[in-house]
């Protein structure tokens, strides 16, 4: 779970960066880049959850 | 006050700028010495000597690697226009008609250190310091449990891959300092004390650090709440503090000189906001643990201190006074009590709080430069380099560190975790005239 969400921030990152070449209008330039940055909280949040679940079960 | 804007043309330095830049960066190692009595203060006193040796293996470890390798992925310095958004000699591909400059080509091993430019030569040793400071973070996060030799291996990971690529692109003309030219966006994604390159880098190294070792051993008991490990000398964690204000005035006001080309009159106020982003922050934690504990607490006041310096390093070149005293704020009360929500919810063992101080509010700082500054596209320019920290450097570091822990295992045995890095790893203890108590977890 914590490889899984490591594994969706990029995506996260490539949106960004799609965001600046596909979009040359402010409006929805900031929203895809927040989307992106959206998308790697989203990430970070099952990667944190994969650590806390793996730190569950392994507590002595 | 009106905001500082970076200048898009690099005036020659001049004798005296380059003096004070020179001595500057002769002081920042005081932010180096700040943080590792900051990152021995918050250990047990059992692992006090390994850490503080740590801390003096991992600068020089940083240093050779850096020399040997980093220093030509950055793109440093030395290729004739170190000063970042003018661009420097760098391998580019161009995408959607843009150029994007993702990895440096500097001379092989300091090749014509000696005969660069000024301003390059102080980018460079500016750099150095900066490598040195980052790798440190992680190794407060890894107390009482990293390998010396782990940690050293990481630093020189770190020094020889992530932090030039990351220098590269924010500090020596890559792509996230072209944002401004490539997409208008601003001046081009904005760090000039380090906030991004030292701070939420050491910072996210820590978390990885921390997913990979684990907690020391009976940190989170099967039953009940965390165990409450306090650092041992909240004196060394206090000075700290203090030295690293130092440090960190000198890194802000030199790097506001090398990479935002700030005029003389600028600098006073760069140390300002510097200060005062930290006393904010000082004040908002010291009223927060307050409130929460009924008396302030010592070591969560040096992590607030700590945290508005490093949100400083973001923006105390670019914002206003009122708004780093703001920025600082922030920054103090938010620290308090993610250090807590990372320890009691998210079972995130990091004894020196280097996730919350380095890695959110340094991210906090960044966002703080978007907000406040006055060029339009700043803010997108400046999420846009949040989402390369998260997006790229993140799982980039967990996969170095994850690879090398399988080469060089980052966590002690359990037999040196329970007699103290110092003992195992040493052979002797920090305090030999004093007698170490046992430790009841143990029994």
């Amino acid at each position: 779970m914590k490889y899984a969400g490591l594994l969706v921030m990029p995506a996260g990152f490539f949106l960004t960066v799609a965001a600046l070449v596909l979009f040359p209008d402010p409006a929805p330039r900031a929203a895809f880049v927040l989307c992106g940055l959206a998308v790697e909280a989203l990430g970070l949040a099952v990667a944190v959850r994969g650590h806390m679940e793996a730190r569950g079960e392994s507590r002595p | 006050m009106t905001p500082i804007a970076p200048s898009s043309i690099a005036p020659v330095m001049t004798d005296a700028t380059f003096a004070l830049c020179l001595v500057l960066l002769l002081l920042a190692p005081l932010a180096i010495a700040g943080v590792a009595l900051i990152n021995t203060g918050l250990g047990r006193s059992r692992s006090a000597a390994q850490s503080l040796l740590g801390n003096l293996a991992i600068v020089a470890v940083t240093a050779i690697v850096f020399a040997l390798v980093g220093a030509t992925l950055a793109g440093a310095a030395l290729t004739g226009n170190p000063l970042g958004t003018l661009g420097s000699a760098g391998h580019t591909f161009h995408l959607a008609g843009k150029p994007w400059n993702w990895l440096g080509a500097g001379p092989l091993l300091l090749r014509g250190l000696g005969s660069a430019p000024l301003q390059s030569q102080l980018a460079l040793l500016f750099e150095f310091l900066a490598v040195a400071l980052a790798a440190l973070i992680p190794w407060g996060s890894g107390a009482d449990r990293w390998r010396l030799s782990a940690g050293c291996a990481a630093s020189a990971v770190l020094a020889a891959t992530v932090f030039p690529l990351l220098a590269h692109w924010v500090w020596a003309g890559g792509w996230l300092s072209q944002l401004g030219v490539n997409f208008s966006l601003g001046q081009g994604f904005l760090d000039p004390g380090g906030a991004a390159t030292v701070h939420v880098l050491g910072g996210l190294s820590a978390l990885a650090v921390v997913w990979i070792a684990g907690s020391r051993k009976g940190k989170f008991p099967k039953e009940g709440l965390s165990t409450a490990l306090p650092g041992h000398n909240a004196v060394y964690a206090l000075f700290g503090c203090l030295l690293a204000l130092v440090g960190w005035l000198a890194f802000n006001v030199a790097g506001a000189i090398l990479w935002l080309r700030a005029p003389l009159a600028a600098l006073p106020v760069t140390a300002l906001n510097t200060l005062l982003s930290a006393s904010g922050a000082l004040a908002a934690t010291f009223a927060v643990t307050r409130i929460r504990f009924g008396k302030p607490d010592a070591s969560l006041c040096a992590n607030g201190w700590l945290a508005g310096l490093v949100a400083s390093s973001a923006a105390a070149g670019i914002v206003s006074p009122i708004q780093a005293l703001f920025i600082g704020l922030i920054a103090g009360i938010a620290t308090p009590l993610l250090v807590e929500l990372l320890e009691l919810a998210v079972s995130i063992d990091d004894p020196s709080g280097a996730i919350s101080i380095h890695a959110v509010a340094g991210l906090w700082g960044l966002l703080a430069v978007g907000i406040f500054a006055s060029q339009p596209g700043q803010l997108i320019a400046q999420l846009v380099g949040i989402a390369a920290l998260l997006g790229v450097i993140l799982p980039l570091v967990y996969l170095l560190f994850w690879l090398l822990n399988r080469a060089v295992p980052f966590r002690v045995d359990p037999d040196g975790e329970r007699i103290g890095m110092d003992l195992h790893e040493l052979g002797g203890g920090a305090y030999p005239e004093f007698v170490i108590h046992r430790d009841d977890s143990y029994r």
